[in-house]
């Protein structure tokens, strides 16, 4: 029964895993960028919705309804200044000034905020509790509704990048941004909707990370990022359902390592991310990256 | 704004196009040298040239893919030299790209909504491309990349005609196709001149380009080499252009021109 346990509480924490990594996945699709300040962002949603609750004082669970706008709002605005101007020179440039602005997030974190943890409480027992299934089988509440926002998210996703018109000029412009400039669309509006769209789930991301643990200005880089690097790598990047694929590979593992030794809880799902990596570097899900 | 020096076409009002002394590098390499060229609404304009010569570079940058050296474009009289591509497109030049530069992940109509979705009003819809080529309507919903280059070929220009453009550009429209195909495909350009298009294009096959041009301009290593209609000119004249006067027969275009001096006759094959 531990396994059957083990299982599933991966799969609960493979729901946060593909919040944090799906957003990573659609940048890369659409324009090839490798966001290396998406983790940072993610503890900005966070810290944005404390704000947000703090000031406002809607109820907790609510509070994406603010802070997704906001990080949408923030993901348009930085990707058609920032990221665009790296764009413009290369592909290359957007690493050296994604992890910039990675540096210059966490540093503005600890002069602006502080070091200390925050986490963002849900305010309501029930949510905090759990219900059992068998003896040996326990499920909270939250990670299976953080599970079924991801899984929401990329239902959403789906369906906005099959049958909208955004998603369709998303997917023209990701494969030949060329070709759809000739059809009079501005592919940098394009990638500026598909970035508002990316940071709006790391809103989402954030206040999921800050309601499962806790979050602090360097969260970002030693713990969302590498994870989700580790999901899009292992479910194969560019592909939504991939993320989620890998998200719970991931977090199998993770339990599963936990389970023969405490100290290989987060060792056991980067041994699976490098296997993958080897054996199968277009991941599980087996689509290519597009060019 | 009135041209001078066009006097057959004077009678046709203003052009649509006017491309003023366009110089264009290519890092250090020129590959357009001073092209000037005129297109009067209602026109197949036709630029022929053999491989290199420039012909895709001039249409590249009449779309704005590439930035001029020195030189000017205007559409209906106003400087668009400076104008991004999606916006000219909107304005009405829209390109059908060499290699055809579908967007692969989308099917047929995925394709064609794409093309339509900033574009001008006017009388080209989805439903008129359908009518244009049939077969469309009952393989909408199939990935452009498991079609044959004709096939491929329509749907761009399906895509580029429901923006409804006042000025067509196409680029090597017979590039990979069997002639057969080559042949059907230049037969919808009445059709389509008909709604009111301009037409300008590039083409590397002669022979079809002299068939489909009201007028015919001939560049070679990035100049013009011949600008006449194609009811005025022998073959021997247009020979001379394409290949300046007498070509190499080692095919390498852009290379310095060791053909000075020799003359037409002395053509290799």
């Amino acid at each position: 029964m531990d396994w059957v346990n083990d299982i599933i509480q991966g799969i609960m924490t493979g729901g946060l895993y593909a919040l944090f990594a799906c957003g990573l996945s659609l940048m890369f699709g659409v324009m090839n960028v490798v966001n290396l300040a998406h983790g940072d962002l993610a503890v900005v949603g966070g810290y944005v919705a404390l704000g947000v609750i703090a000031v406002t004082h809607v109820p907790v669970l609510a509070s994406f309804l603010i802070v997704v706008p906001i990080m949408a709002a923030l993901g348009y605005l930085v990707q058609r200044t920032l990221i665009q101007a790296a764009l413009n020179r290369s592909v290359l440039t957007t690493l050296l000034v994604t992890f910039g602005l990675s540096v210059v997030i966490e540093n503005a974190l600890l002069q602006f905020v502080n070091a200390d943890s925050h986490s963002i409480g849900t305010g309501n027992a029930i949510i905090s509790g759990s219900f059992k299934v068998s003896s040996a089988i326990q499920i909270g509440y939250l990670p299976l509704i953080i599970l079924g926002v991801a899984v929401v998210v990329l239902l959403g996703l789906q369906y906005f990048l099959s049958s909208t018109k955004y998603g369709r000029l998303i997917r023209a412009v990701a494969d030949d941004r060329e070709a759809a400039q000739m059809s009079g669309v501005s592919y940098r509006h394009v990638f500026g909707v598909a970035a508002a769209i990316a940071f709006g789930t790391l809103g989402l991301a954030g206040i999921a990370q800050g309601m499962y643990s806790q979050f602090a200005p360097t969260t970002g880089t030693t713990t969302i990022l590498l994870f989700a690097f580790a999901a899009v790598v292992i479910g194969g990047l560019g592909s939504l359902w991939g993320t989620l694929l890998g998200g719970i590979v991931l977090g199998i593992a993770d339990q599963i390592g936990s389970q023969i030794n405490s100290a290989y809880d987060p060792l056991a799902g980067f041994v699976i991310f490098l296997v993958v990596l080897v054996l199968r570097p277009q991941g599980l899900t087996g689509r290519g990256a597009q060019s | 704004m009135n041209s001078p020096g066009n006097g057959d076409r004077a009678g046709n009002g203003t052009s649509v196009l006017e491309v003023r002394d366009l110089t264009v590098h290519h890092g250090q390499l020129r590959a357009l040298n001073h092209v000037s060229l005129q297109v009067y609404p209602g026109e197949v304009y036709a630029i022929i040239g053999a491989n290199g010569a420039g012909k895709t570079t001039l249409l590249r940058t009449i779309a704005g893919l590439h930035r001029p050296t020195a030189g000017s474009i205007l559409f209906d009289g106003a400087d668009i030299t400076r104008v991004r591509p999606e916006r000219r497109a909107t304005s009405g030049i829209v390109m059908v790209p060499e290699g055809r530069r579908l967007f692969p992940s989308l099917t047929l109509e995925e394709n064609l909504k794409v093309g339509a979705t900033y574009a001008r009003t006017g009388p080209w819809s989805i439903g008129q491309v359908y009518e244009l080529f049939p077969w469309m309507k009952d393989r909408r919903d199939q990935r452009t990349a498991q079609m044959s280059g004709g096939e491929q070929q329509s749907v761009a220009i399906g895509r580029a005609l429901v923006a409804n453009p006042r000025l067509l550009l196409l680029d090597e429209l017979s590039l990979g196709l069997a002639p057969v195909i080559v042949q059907r495909i230049y037969g919808m350009l009445p059709q389509i001149l008909a709604s009111g298009v301009t037409i300008l294009l590039v083409e590397q096959d002669v022979s079809q380009a002299l068939r489909a041009a009201s007028h015919l301009q001939c560049i070679l290593e990035g100049n013009t080499t011949l600008l006449a209609m194609p009811s005025e000119v022998t073959a021997e004249q247009v020979e001379a252009a394409y290949f300046g006067l007498a070509a190499t027969t080692t095919g390498n275009e852009g290379s310095h021109p060791l053909w000075t001096g020799l003359t037409t006759s002395s053509r290799g094959s």
